[in-house]
């Protein structure tokens, strides 16, 4: 067992940090920050590009901008971040000492060179092959390089966690079942598996023909194995953002999930279909079955929609409850209104968990219905879909954790607090405004990853309506304001780290005060309903969905006709 | 007190009876699944706009030489000096059309409320085929023939936009297609 000098427990959330454990997760959390800010710079470069009144970048270093745009947010912050909520799911929720610290810094090691490595190759400028570098085109043979070596690092940061898991059983740690925000990082561990291992099926035979070892790479078969890493990667994203939902609904709130069975049921789903999303980028492929993509599309009847959808009703539910405990027990939304909205770690968790819901989760069904995607692929509709579900689903819900890990893990006092008030504001309504109005300019056909919408120097000329140009222009708006809350965000982050206050072992924060009614409430909800606000605001959700999929069934039935 | 960063208090926690809420959700939940699942097959019975399945493995040597015989065949001008003929095929016929670096070729003239069987390939990398006001999007690859039967239903001019990265020269991959009364 380890003694006092190999751990310590803080003093203002009770919480077991592990000191291989808490440094990795330092240096983890570090690096995801510098790599959000490499990429972000990028998507400002992007964004400003992408205005139709600013189009700031010439062609080809727009096309560098969005490479290194894509791999720096989609794969090098994200997957940074979640090796160290890994490290935090296993080391500190179970108590125990991290399984083999030396591979784990190896591990951090490979996946710092490897992103370097293709950051660096991208910015060569010749290797503008978008994120997903589809084949024939060909990047310098570095940028396959680098990713390939990121992913061994990222999978022994995987196994770091299997271990400690294991050392946690036999070392008897815990009582009984791992908690429920363990099993949620052991789901999003094993779809990183199975992504990497996608990606090293299809990285290691494009890197061989990148030096020119193997002559051919079939361009659909690429695709469909590509995509077992791209659109996986981001299911890590869910399954770890869904996780810190629920820590955060724990940790804010001392939420108690409504039932474990029901949430450990959802992310059994999440595990058992959640990857087969690859196939919503094949959806109008030649040479694949309409059988095929109908079956991967709905993850298998939308099994794991309906795991999100459980998700999504049981950490607002388990808050209602524990709000309603605590004597916010008025009304439908008593609880709800009077939830703390001037805590960042609370604000951007909700703000993350409803605009993933309505903006990203509705849009990404929709656009993956075989048929309606037709009228959807390529379009800038994509990614007005993704920004809800990264920048806002996941990126919030991960700058959210940051504001509780700050004094935790860190044991600095956040610098900046008013401002860090309004971060997850700024962020995620500017971020909400960059999606919707990406999702319409697209409805109007303007294409994603596209230079100049005005076509100049085209031979044939093609224009699209003056409204188009208006919506990429409130993107552009949208953007400018999200890049604030960015800012605000690593400035906040860095700046706490470097210049906050040191949190003192002696310093106790206050205990939340127990509110006067919570002794004497013996019963609360509606109607047998422990949770009506929410089963309210779940019916809100519903409507909308169903309103919006037939909408975009009905707009596909008006273009031509296709057999 | 148990949440969700502990383990669970109960020890038998899936034993747990299922709260109302969280029944009458799931239940929601699964039955709209099951109808956007089977949205998809009603579509392909009942809907007109689907996709075919139908493609084939081919060269673009191969593609080039079946478009190039459509275009010798029916041309009726050209336009953009000479370098885009505008081909006006029979309803019901075999229409090709290819897709390069950084062209959409030929341009086709189409007759509304017709049928024709579209071929699309591309020569060198991929790229999207976007048509637009339409905005009907469809993906070329390089070795492969999609063929889908298009219906057009209003007349005039259309664009054909890239939407699929294809380089330098993306933005100037524009094509034209003309539908008649």
């Amino acid at each position: 067992m380890a003694n006092s000098a190999q751990h310590r427990i803080c003093p203002s959330s009770g919480l077991y940090f592990d000191r291989n454990a808490e440094w990795l997760m330092k240096a983890n959390a570090v690096a995801a920050v510098v790599f959000l800010l490499i990429g972000g710079i990028y998507g400002l470069l992007v964004a400003l590009t992408r205005w139709p009144a600013v189009h700031l970048l010439p062609a080809d270093f727009f096309y560098e901008a969005l490479t290194a745009h894509g791999t720096g947010i989609l794969i090098f912050w994200v997957i940074f971040f979640e090796i160290a909520i890994l490290y935090f799911a296993s080391s500190t929720l179970l108590k125990v000492r991290l399984a083999t610290p030396r591979w784990a810094w190896l591990g951090f090691a490979l996946m710092l060179i490897g992103a370097l490595t293709t950051q660096l190759v991208i910015m060569r400028g010749r290797s503008n092959v978008m994120f997903t570098s589809y084949v024939p085109m060909q990047a310098e043979p570095g940028f396959y390089l680098g990713l390939i070596v990121f992913a061994v690092g990222a999978l022994i940061g995987c196994f770091v966690f299997l271990g400690t898991l294991v050392v946690a059983r036999a070392e008897r740690t815990y009582e009984g079942s791992v908690p429920l925000v363990t099993f949620g990082a052991l789901t999003a561990c094993i779809i990183a598996v199975f992504t990497i291992a996608s990606g090293a099926i299809i990285l290691i035979p494009t890197f061989l023909w990148s030096i020119g070892y193997i002559s051919y790479i079939d361009p659909l078969m690429y695709k469909l194995i590509w995509w077992g890493l791209g659109h996986s990667s981001q299911q890590i994203n869910v399954a770890a953002h869904v996780s810190v939902w629920y820590a955060i609904a724990a940790i804010v709130f001392g939420a108690k999930p409504m039932s474990e069975k029901v949430s450990r049921m959802a992310f059994l789903l999440y595990i058992l279909f959640l990857q087969l999303a690859s196939a919503h980028h094949l959806m109008v492929e030649p040479g694949i079955s309409s059988e095929w993509k109908i079956f991967n599309t709905s993850y298998a009847m939308y099994l794991a929609v309906m795991a999100s959808m459980i998700h999504g009703l049981t950490v607002p539910g388990s808050i209602e409850v524990a709000q309603r405990k605590k004597g916010f027990n008025k009304g439908l939304f008593e609880w709800l209104r009077k939830a703390p909205w001037g805590n960042p770690v609370f604000s951007g968790m909700f703000l993350s968990l409803i605009i993933f819901g309505f903006l990203g989760g509705i849009s990404g069904v929709v656009m993956g219905v075989e048929q309606i995607n037709l009228i959807i692929h390529n379009t800038i509709y994509v990614p007005g879909h993704f920004h809800a579900t990264v920048a806002v689903g996941t990126t919030l819900a991960f700058m959210a954790l940051t504001y509780f890990l700050i004094p935790t893990l860190f044991r600095r006092q956040l610098i900046l607090p008013t401002l860090a008030k309004w971060q997850p504001y700024i962020f995620g309504i500017g971020m909400s405004i960059l999606a919707l109005f990406m999702m319409a300019a697209g409805t109007l056909g303007v294409s994603r990853r596209h230079w100049d919408m005005a076509f100049s120097g085209s031979a044939l000329p093609y224009e699209y309506p003056g409204t188009a140009y208006l919506m990429m222009g409130i993107v552009g708006i949208g953007a400018m304001i999200a890049v604030v809350g960015g800012a605000a965000y690593i400035l906040i982050t860095v700046g706490s780290i470097l210049f906050g206050k040191r949190v003192g072992e002696a310093e106790k924060r206050p205990a939340p005060a127990a509110p006067a009614a919570a002794a004497t409430l013996t019963s609360y909800g509606a109607a047998g309903f422990a949770a009506p606000g929410t089963f309210a605001l779940a019916l809100v959700f519903l409507v909308s969905f169903v309103a919006y999929y037939f909408v975009n069934w009905k707009y596909l039935a008006s273009v031509w006709g296709l057999s | 007190m148990g949440s969700a960063i502990t383990p669970p208090e109960e020890r038998v926690w899936w034993k747990h009876p299922l709260d109302r809420v969280e029944g009458t959700w799931i239940v929601l939940a699964l039955l709209w699944s099951l109808i956007m699942f089977f949205m998809m097959p009603f579509w392909h019975v009942y809907g007109k706009q689907n996709l075919s399945n139908e493609a084939y493995r081919i060269s673009p040597q191969k593609f080039q030489a079946k478009a190039q015989a459509m275009v010798d065949q029916y041309t009726v001008r050209t336009e953009v000096d000479g370098q885009y003929p505008v081909v006006r095929p029979p309803a019901g016929s075999d229409v090709y059309l290819i897709a390069r670096l950084w062209q959409w070729w030929p341009i086709l003239e189409l007759e509304k409320d017709q049928t024709y069987r579209l071929h699309l390939s591309s020569m060198d990398w991929q790229h999207g085929f976007s048509l637009q006001p339409s905005n009907i999007n469809i993906q070329v690859h390089p070795g492969y023939e999609i063929v889908t039967s298009v219906t057009p239903n209003r007349s005039g001019e259309y664009g054909i936009v890239c939407n699929e990265f294809c380089g330098i020269g993306h933005h100037t991959m524009v094509g034209k297609l003309y539908v008649t009364e």
